[in-house]
């Protein structure tokens, strides 16, 4: 049989394979979800999410996710604007550093956390002894270690906008007058506004449902570092069922954030 | 064509099964041979029986002894398996009474150590513990073992023992990630067994618990039924039971019964 379809048409029916091998893709994101919703005790579920070790964790992990997200966006989008903007030796460096809490393990981070602004850490020792302040066991440590591991989203995001972005029109602002500051909020704001938002929503995701950095630097105690994440991992020692409510929880609460922010704010680009 | 190819892959399928379950499963059996020695042995003995097997292959020549380590649950549920072992050393007497009551037990099993709860604190003790009480403190920074793991069930009941309510700061999932903390000095003190601050090699140190207080652990051994090599098992239990194999355990921090 020869091929009586139009070259290039538009309408030529997408490669069966790559469905196939693309469903395979998406079932390794699902399986696991259905695994879970097959497990939860639908009908107790209002009763195991009443306890003190939830709300108490719900409560802390949104704190903390959502300061993080805030001194992310202080520190990280300057930092962005740096890298993308500023040309300097070892600018290569500093972008495999930025990158390197998105693939190294957490529990490494938490640790090098621990070493490097613990008690007798080489930053934490001076800190504690002129102001006495202590990170690892309190909430501050929490946000730290959720800053560490989620920042990198929002500064990656940030980066690749601001060097997408078309420079001539920065340009034209300021011949046009404006001042420095007007064109960063006038102009650079708006201009990569989008990706900041994902950035910002991808860092707050990330920051939510961390694990190993928090349990490793900060601990684990009910109330002041028992983030939800940690409750689970509590839980599936004692109480499967509390575990695999908290879990339900974590899903929808995540799953809500980045298909609303996602999909009101991505389309854009 | 195409459904010859599906007929003879589904016939092929239970061999391919076979072969990656065979391959994935823990079978320590495998390399067993007339002069092999299987011990399954529980993980807190790792050290201390490493020590061990090379003592008594000195001491008994042409006896490989092989060392099968892991948590004594999962090695009990390796010999109600019926996976072939010669030695079983378990970390509490729990595990090794449901293998008795299975039946695997050749003869009586001995208790050939104990182990006991110890107070860690970071080399130095700059906080200055000296006892349990010292866990009420709130200025201290304390951490014990989860609730739910063995260490920190015990802890708790040493505590208890001596009525004393911990400030706790942190809640470790277990013993490792405990010691770590300490090691760093970052908590002040902890409660883990005595063979885990031994085995930090002077990084923590370790301040004892009353006995009254104390919860101690005995470690049962013994030959299984199915031995495939039961003389050498009787052999590696009286080389255990020995000063020689005492003085091992001991250097460990195990004390004898």
């Amino acid at each position: 049989m020869t091929t009586g379809r139009p070259a290039g048409g538009r309408t030529r029916r997408p490669p069966a394979v790559f469905i196939i091998l693309g469903c395979l893709g998406l079932s390794v994101f699902v399986v696991p979800l259905v695994g879970l919703l097959a497990r939860t005790p639908w009908s107790e579920l209002p009763t195991l999410l009443r306890g003190d070790l939830v709300t108490d964790a719900l409560r802390l992990s949104l704190v903390t996710s959502v300061a993080a997200t805030a001194i992310s966006a202080v520190v990280g989008v300057p930092l962005a604007w740096m890298m993308a903007r500023i040309e300097f030796r070892g600018r290569a460096l500093v972008r495999g550093l930025v990158t390197l809490p998105l693939v190294l393990p957490p529990v490494v981070g938490g640790a090098a956390l621990l070493f490097a602004m613990g008690r007798r850490g080489l930053i934490g020792e001076p800190l504690n002894q002129a102001t006495g302040l202590l990170l690892p066991f309190s909430t501050w440590g929490v946000v730290v270690a959720n800053t560490f591991v989620a920042m990198p989203f929002l500064v990656i995001t940030v980066e690749g906008a601001l060097r997408n972005l078309d420079q001539r029109f920065e340009g034209a602002a300021a011949t046009l007058g404006a001042g420095r500051w007007t064109v960063l909020r006038r102009v650079t704001l708006p201009m990569i506004g989008p990706s900041l938002v994902a950035g910002l929503v991808l860092t707050w995701a990330r920051a939510f449902g961390e694990f190993g950095a928090t349990i490793t630097f900060a601990g684990n105690l009910q109330g002041r570092t028992q983030t939800l994440p940690l409750a689970v991992f509590v839980a599936l020692e004692s109480d499967r069922d509390v575990a695999v409510a908290i879990s339900l929880v974590m899903v929808v609460i995540s799953l809500t954030v980045l298909i609303a922010l996602r999909e009101r704010w991505w389309k854009v680009l | 064509m195409s459904r010859s190819l599906i007929v003879a892959l589904a016939l092929l399928m239970p061999l391919l099964l076979a072969a990656c379950s065979d391959s994935i499963g823990d079978n320590p059996a495998r390399a067993s041979s007339e002069d092999d020695l299987l011990v399954s042995a529980a993980a807190s003995l790792t050290d201390a029986f490493g020590e061990m097997e090379t003592a008594f292959e000195t001491a008994k020549p042409g006896v490989d002894v092989l060392l099968n380590l892991g948590p004594s649950s999962g090695l009990r549920e390796q010999i109600l398996e019926g996976a072939p072992a010669d030695v079983f050393a378990s970390a509490n007497t729990s595990n090794m009474e449901q293998v008795i009551e299975a039946g695997e037990v050749a003869g009586d099993p001995e208790i050939f150590v104990t182990n006991v709860l110890q107070i860690a604190v970071p080399s130095g003790n700059s906080a200055g513990v000296t006892g349990l009480e010292d866990f009420a403190n709130e200025d201290l920074l304390i951490g014990l073992c989860a609730e739910d793991v063995p260490c920190g069930d015990f802890g708790r009941t040493v505590l208890e023992n001596a009525g004393v309510t911990p400030a706790i700061d942190t809640n470790e999932p277990d013993v490792r990630a405990l010691l770590t903390k300490i090691e760093a000095g970052e908590l002040d003190a902890g409660i883990t067994y005595v063979t885990d601050v031994v085995s930090t090699g002077g990084t923590v140190e370790g301040v004892d618990i009353p006995d009254e207080f104390n919860v101690i652990a005995d470690y049962p051994i013994a030959a299984l039924v199915n031995a495939p090599n039961p003389d050498a098992a009787a052999a590696f239990l009286a080389f255990v039971l020995s000063a020689e194999g005492q003085a091992i355990l001991n250097r460990y921090g195990f004390s004898s019964p």
